[in-house]
């Protein structure tokens, strides 16, 4: 009887640990954050020196147009690298997947970009925007065109364009495991039933990796909503409001502006957005797990 | 339709050569089948054929085209895969119309063709359900009619029937027998079972480590295998082995080995006789030996029972005949018991006899 009741905690002790660290290090400050998130707090204030003042400051920030106008970039910025990113490393997984010699080397080199720390992808692309000896600038020099003014007028495509460099890699690998995991005689099957290579893409090996994709899809989105040091060593939000992304907007509010209140607010803001993302692919998933679980029901009744 | 011809295949992975110089011939609406044990490359000549596999050297030839630079689209045949390669994302109806929807054929058509080889593999009621939802006696039928609504002129099959458990599959040998009688196109059927090698072929192959070991039709194959290896692929249960040499003696020729003593009818005795070698394997199916207590010695052979199965109206009889296990079938009527020792008549036409060293028949 004891022996048992302890065998049915053995489980749990050994959980414990790892259960008191993620409430140390995960739900004690995010309580933090939304006991904080209702009050007027200065950095030099304790929280408990702080005066509440309930949802002040989600209404203020529902209100301000620079914020609205921080999360439009987020969202733009999220969207156009996410799309980008699915195109060119889905094509690029396509294109590479196959046996060529120096193959190997190749695909290790696509994911290079994915391995460097994003600070320094932050002063390379700075360097290689900058408006007289960057390495773009210098090119269309060099070949007699007019330069463009990178990181001041086109700041938004270019912190796209680094963040597409970067982050495409992760798409290409995994669309690439997707890819040679699909089941190889069903191809045989489209290729002798007439099928051209673009259409053995399109009826067969992209309906295959969807489930795949859509879940690559949201973990970039997810990524992108909170991306910070690539942009802040690049353009540090500027010009104007033109590249501040959420997440840098949530640190100069904390720090600038000595705002810890409405920072936290802020950062609560975009963590319903993301638990909403969240929350949408576990739903996904789960909707697959049902129709499998069906389809096998059905197929069990059917025999 | 056509006439298939494959001359002097090969095929190497790499170093390794896994097919020898194959050469083929297939007649006009032939049911072919390629039978052979697990690893003899089977698979790999059907691919080659499909155009799945490239070719290593030697051609394959359609109505004496050469088509193996061809795009296995080009080549006109459909095909039944081993795991039948359905398409799981589509529906029973989308899986068999893909090819005509790709072709761009009109949708009345498709519709009326989707309709047609769906009752005649009996999946009318499923055109709704993804494969996923299927057994796999039903998938199996999806891959059969997604290849019968191509119209190819040919088709292939890679062991279709391995999937499925020994009741499905002999009800599907028999409806395969049946489809290939009506719908008259060249065949050719990859399997290592003998039995449905047997029953369905035309013309049967035996294939073994890369090389053609005998063609022709099941009977041909059955009476007089060309070796030792074809003998004992084909029939069930297989043929039994015994070693034996070669003796002259005034009244006839006889082979003798540890436990027998047989004699020899005269065809095979002129044929023992001018061979070099006196030195042979003795083979006998068990439907050659008949229990029969009265039959003189040089016709029999004495035989004790080790272990007895019973599967009905027959039972298999593993027996003793000195240090060699002989198989034999007898009628469950017949009491025996363990160690008894029974006499077995030889039929003496059914007698093979291989060359130790060679194994090649005599
Ligand atoms: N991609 C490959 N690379 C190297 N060797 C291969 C490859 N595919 C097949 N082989 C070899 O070729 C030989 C023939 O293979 P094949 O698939 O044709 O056998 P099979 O007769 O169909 O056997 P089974 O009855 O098991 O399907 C085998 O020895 C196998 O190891
Ligand atoms: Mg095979």
């Amino acid at each position: 009887m004891r022996r048992s009741v302890a065998n049915r905690l053995t489980p749990y002790m050994f959980l414990a640990p790892a259960a008191v660290i993620m409430a140390i290090a995960l739900l004690y400050p995010l309580g933090y954050m939304i006991w904080g998130s209702f009050r007027d707090w200065n950095p030099s204030q304790t929280i408990g020196e702080a005066e509440f003042v309930g949802l002040k400051n989600y209404v203020t920030l529902w209100n301000d147009p620079n914020f609205h106008e921080s999360l439009g970039v987020t969202l733009k910025f999220a969207f156009f690298v996410v799309s980008f990113e699915m195109v060119i490393g889905v094509g690029l997984a396509l294109l590479l997947d196959r046996d060529i010699r120096g193959m190997s080397v190749l695909r290790t080199l696509f994911i290079l970009p994915m391995m460097i720390a994003p600070v320094v992808v932050g002063l390379m692309w700075r360097y290689m925007y900058h408006p007289t000896v960057g390495t773009f600038n210098r090119f269309l020099e060099d070949i007699g065109l007019p330069s463009v003014d990178w990181l001041g007028q086109h700041a938004l495509m270019s912190i796209i364009i680094a963040d597409i460099w970067q982050w495409t890699p992760f798409i290409f690998i995994l669309s690439l495991a997707a890819l040679q995991s699909l089941p190889s005689s069903a191809l045989e099957a489209a290729r002798i039933d007439g099928a051209t290579g673009w259409q053995q893409i399109v009826h067969i090996k992209l309906p295959l990796m969807m489930p795949v994709l859509i879940v690559t899809a949201l973990l970039r989105l997810i990524d992108a909503f909170k991306v910070l040091e690539v942009i802040l060593v690049m353009t540090q939000g500027g010009p104007g409001l033109s590249t501040e992304i959420l997440a840098l907007r949530i640190s100069r509010t904390a720090t600038e502006f000595r705002e810890l209140g409405v920072a936290a607010a802020m950062s609560n803001y975009l963590l319903m957005l993301l638990l909403l993302l969240t929350v949408a692919m576990f739903a996904f998933n789960r909707l697959q797990e049902i129709r499998a679980a069906r389809t096998r029901a059905a197929a069990e009744e059917g025999v | 339709m056509p006439k298939i011809r494959l001359e002097n295949l090969i095929k190497r992975y790499g170093n390794v050569e896994v097919l020898h110089g194959i050469d083929l011939e297939m007649a006009d609406n032939e049911f072919t089948v390629l039978v052979g044990p697990s690893g003899c490359g089977k698979s790999t000549t059907l691919r080659m054929i499909a155009g799945l596999e490239d070719v290593s050297e030697g051609e394959i030839y359609v109505d004496e085209k050469p088509i193996s630079h061809l795009e296995p689209k080009d080549r006109d045949l459909a095909m039944v895969f081993q795991d039948y390669a359905l398409y799981p994302h589509m529906n029973v109806a989308q899986n068999i119309s893909f090819a005509l929807r790709l072709a761009k054929r009109p949708k009345s058509e498709i519709e009326s063709k989707v309709r047609d080889v769906a009752a005649t593999v009996g999946l009318t009621e499923f055109l709704d359900r993804k494969p996923g939802a299927l057994s796999g006696g039903q998938r199996q039928r999806v891959a059969m009619a997604r290849a019968l609504a191509k119209d190819s002129s040919m088709f292939l099959f890679d062991e279709p029937l391995s999937n499925l458990d020994a009741k499905l599959r002999g009800q599907m040998r028999a409806e395969l027998a049946l489809m290939s009688q009506r719908v008259q196109k060249n065949m050719i059927y990859v399997t290592h079972d003998q039995i449905e090698a047997m029953t369905l072929a035309d013309r049967i192959v035996v294939m073994h480590g890369g090389y053609i070991q005998q063609q022709g039709t099941p009977k041909e194959l059955f009476q007089r295998p060309v070796n030792k290896f074809v003998a004992g692929f084909l029939g069930m249960p297989p043929m039994n082995f015994l070693e034996g040499v070669i003796e002259e003696r005034s009244n006839g020729v006889y082979v003798k080995g540890d436990g027998f003593d047989l004699r020899l009818e005269p065809e095979k005795a002129a044929g023992a006789k001018s061979h070099s070698s006196k030195e042979v394997t003795l083979g006998i199916r068990p439907s050659d030996l008949k229990y029969d207590p009265d039959v003189a010695a040089e016709d029999a052979l004495q035989l004790d029972i080790m272990v007895s199965e019973y599967i009905g109206a027959q039972s298999v009889l593993l027996c003793q005949c000195g240090s060699a296990k002989v198989m034999v079938e007898l009628n469950s009527d017949v009491p025996v018991s363990f160690g008894q020792s029974l006499t077995f008549a030889v039929n003496t036409n059914g007698v093979h006899l291989f060359d130790r060293q060679s194994e090649v028949a005599l």
